[in-house]
């Protein structure tokens, strides 16, 4: 299991077991020997590891490691891979629904048209997923800073303000597992702080947070999922 | 179930139903259509240029128009259509609201047949609409026009949904737009053939009914197998991306 | 049971069984198609109808059918690899699709001559030319997203649905196109298809249709080895094989 390009994240169970009945939470997500080949170049194999209901986890790396890929995996928009992955303990794949609606995923791309103002964006990112009020939506754009711009469409908007509208969707989520790849690019040091908060409260509630970022994240209890540098030639 | 399923289910409880999540996505697109007019004028304007092109390419003669007219309108209108299947993804895609649509929490082929029947309305119901005037004017006779339209109603949808497979199978690649032509005009055929020559069969005074029930049979099997054909296209695509 | 299955799709294993396979269907064609065809050119009766031009069926009918069961035999492949995943399923649908298209290519080219002594002219729009032309297009179509997709594993299950597609709506072109065929020109003289034609004429045809096909295997094994060495080239036992002449 302990490969050179793959750290096996290993969550400490240090304080939990000086109790005398240690109480340790079954995992959220659960991936088993995750192997990824992309245009025949291996980013990780043997990868294994546990996301606990309450914690907060970057995935780190050096470009190309496959921090990105590896969300889409999880978040099952890639599925050239192998191996196994588990929500709350059974195969993700004959639970698809369900797990998905439990999942947040904001990925690199805002998921914003340009076209649409701030709440027909968010209306339409929810209509498939549960029923928002619109005072529920306009709240929490107003929440990301974005209050007098309900109405203007987001092609007017500045990259920042586009990114926050689809951040918004973290003040209204009631999904348990937040995967988040490089959500603060272009947020300034205030947006990143109140990020910051959000993801603690999400793990404070019992769910679990996976991010990406080239920010120098550093919260308390952090966990760390470090890939490799990837490309190693297959010695099977 | 266990105890972490139940705890994520009371955090994630209220669901939609698929059709409102079909309403939404549908929603979006004409939405967003009717934001940017123009995007929809252009495969009409398309449809009115190819059909101009052969009078004067051929023969504007009558007896030449009002036999080949039907076959005309056939070959722009598809020609429209395709020319427009490229816009069915590739604008979400490269927004990211593709991804959300794929991992909204309900069936993906619903989804994709709510898009493509905005994609309908948008491109295929404004030709049919068009059709009696460019029939007209290739000097197509009453009947013939009426059958043809006809025709059309049943058709473009077809051609919407066989090219939503084409449209998800190339997007992202490079030189989508005549790679997306090459693999779908083949399977366009049938629809062509059995188009024109319903209104061929309407034009000899022959009964056309049979033919456009087989027209329908073909617009109920496209419904059926070509949103899950273009689902599983599109998780293949979005793979790649 | 399930072992087996997945024997059957290791890359390696088929590497090994086809070797020792692969000169039995090549020496098995040749001499089968050679028979077929030495019989059907030099012995085989002459057509009161149409003389000698008819022999090209000889060699016009064994492509064209080859080329139609090469699209079956291709989608029966993709569904294997949409639904199990299974590697050689990839291999075998990326290896046939451009000898698919050559045998159509063939089929066309030999029509067209016979269509030249029969009807006077190089192209007819007949019902079963027109349907391999069609057929034509769809291997081009295949073979064009194959190439334009980068990744190996994404471009064979991209194939693998367009392949599927495309075999349903086979049949549907095919019966469209004879309806339009009969709709615009009735009674045309049809290629094949004598009702009584005798043992002298359907033996040779037979013979060098099945020698068609065992050429076609080896053909397939050739091309599928090729693929898979390229695929495998990191795994140990290609750098073996590649030292040591032997798996």
């Amino acid at each position: 299991m302990n490969t050179p390009d793959a750290i096996v994240h290993r969550p400490d169970y240090g304080a939990l077991m000086s109790e005398p009945l240690p109480l340790i939470p079954e995992p959220l997500l659960q991936a088993v020997n995750l192997q990824c080949e992309r245009d025949k170049r291996i980013l990780f194999r043997e990868l294994s590891f546990s996301i606990l209901p309450g914690t907060v986890t970057r995935v780190e790396g050096p470009n190309g490691s496959g921090k990105t890929t590896l969300l889409r995996i999880l978040a099952g928009l890639n599925d050239a891979w192998t191996g196994e992955l588990k929500w709350c303990g059974a195969p993700v794949a004959n639970h698809r629904e369900e797990f998905l609606r439990n999942m947040l995923y904001l990925g690199h791309r805002p998921g914003i048209k340009p076209l649409l103002t701030p709440l027909e964006n968010l209306r339409a990112l929810m209509a498939g997923r549960r029923p928002v009020s619109d005072a529920a939506l306009s709240q929490a754009l107003q929440g990301t800073g974005l209050a007098g711009y309900e109405n203007v469409p987001c092609r007017n908007l500045s990259a920042g303000q586009q990114r926050r509208v689809a951040l918004a969707r973290l003040l209204i989520a009631d999904e348990p597992l937040w995967l988040l790849d490089e959500v603060f690019t272009a947020i300034d040091a205030n947006g990143v702080a109140a990020i910051e908060a959000l993801l603690q409260q999400r793990a404070a509630e019992g769910g679990a947070v996976l991010v990406t970022t080239h920010h120098d994240l550093a919260l308390p209890g952090m966990h760390r999922l470090v890939l490799g540098k990837g490309g190693v030639a297959d010695e099977r | 179930m266990n105890a972490e399923t139940r705890l994520a289910a009371q955090l994630a409880s209220s669901r939609v139903g698929a059709l409102a999540a079909m309403k939404g996505v549908f929603a979006r697109d004409m939405k967003v259509a009717f934001r940017q007019r123009q995007d929809l004028l252009n495969p009409l304007l398309f449809f009115i240029m190819v059909v101009t092109l052969f009078p004067l390419g051929v023969s504007p003669e009558v007896s030449f128009l009002s036999q080949a007219g039907a076959g005309i309108l056939w070959v722009a209108a598809l020609l429209s259509v395709l020319l427009s299947l490229d816009h069915l993804f590739r604008h979400d895609f490269d927004d990211g609201t593709l991804e959300q649509l794929v991992l909204q929490p309900q069936p993906l082929f619903l989804l994709i047949l709510a898009k493509t029947t905005a994609h309908w309305m948008l491109t295929g119901l404004p030709l049919v609409i068009l059709a009696p005037v460019l029939g007209v004017m290739v000097h197509l006779d009453g009947n013939s026009i009426a059958v043809l339209c006809l025709t059309l109603l049943i058709g473009t949808p077809v051609l919407s949904l066989i090219g939503a497979i084409g449209a998800a199978l190339t997007l992202g690649l490079r030189s989508a737009g005549v790679l997306l032509s090459l693999l779908i005009i083949p399977l366009y055929i049938p629809v062509l053939i059995f188009g024109t020559g319903t209104v061929a069969a309407a034009a000899e005074g022959a009964s056309v009914g049979a033919y456009l029930a087989l027209m329908g049979a073909f617009l109920v099997l496209a419904l059926t197998l070509a949103p899950f054909a273009a689902a599983a296209a599109l998780k293949i695509s979005l793979s790649n991306g | 049971m399930w072992q087996i299955f997945h024997k059957l799709g290791s890359p390696k294993w088929f590497f090994g069984i086809s070797t020792r396979f692969m000169p039995w269907l090549l020496a098995g064609g040749v001499l089968l198609l050679m028979a077929g065809v030495v019989w059907g050119l030099a012995f085989a009766p002459k057509d009161y109808l149409q003389g000698n031009s008819y022999r090209i069926i000889f060699i016009h009918v064994p492509t064209a059918f080859m080329a139609q069961s090469v699209y079956i035999m291709m989608a029966s492949a993709a569904l294997v690899t949409l639904v199990w995943r299974m590697k050689l399923a990839d291999v075998f649908v990326k290896a046939v699709a451009p000898v698919g298209l050559v045998l159509t290519f063939l089929a066309l080219f030999t029509g067209s001559v016979w269509g030249k002594p029969t009807w006077g002219t190089w192209w007819i729009w007949d019902a079963r030319l027109t349907s391999m032309l069609i057929l034509l297009f769809l291997y081009g179509g295949v073979i064009a997203l194959d190439r334009a997709i980068n990744d190996e594993k994404s471009a064979a299950r991209a194939v693998a649905v367009l392949v599927v597609v495309g075999v349903v709506n086979i049949p549907i072109i095919k019966y469209s196109v004879d309806w339009w065929n009969t709709l615009h020109q009735p009674a045309t003289f049809k290629l094949t298809e004598k009702p009584s034609m005798p043992a002298e004429m359907w033996v040779p045809l037979l013979l060098s249709v099945l020698g068609l096909y065992l050429i076609f295997g080896w053909l397939a094994c050739v091309r599928m080895q090729t693929e898979i060495l390229s695929r495998e080239q990191r795994t140990r036992w290609v750098k073996e094989f590649v030292l040591k002449g032997r798996v």
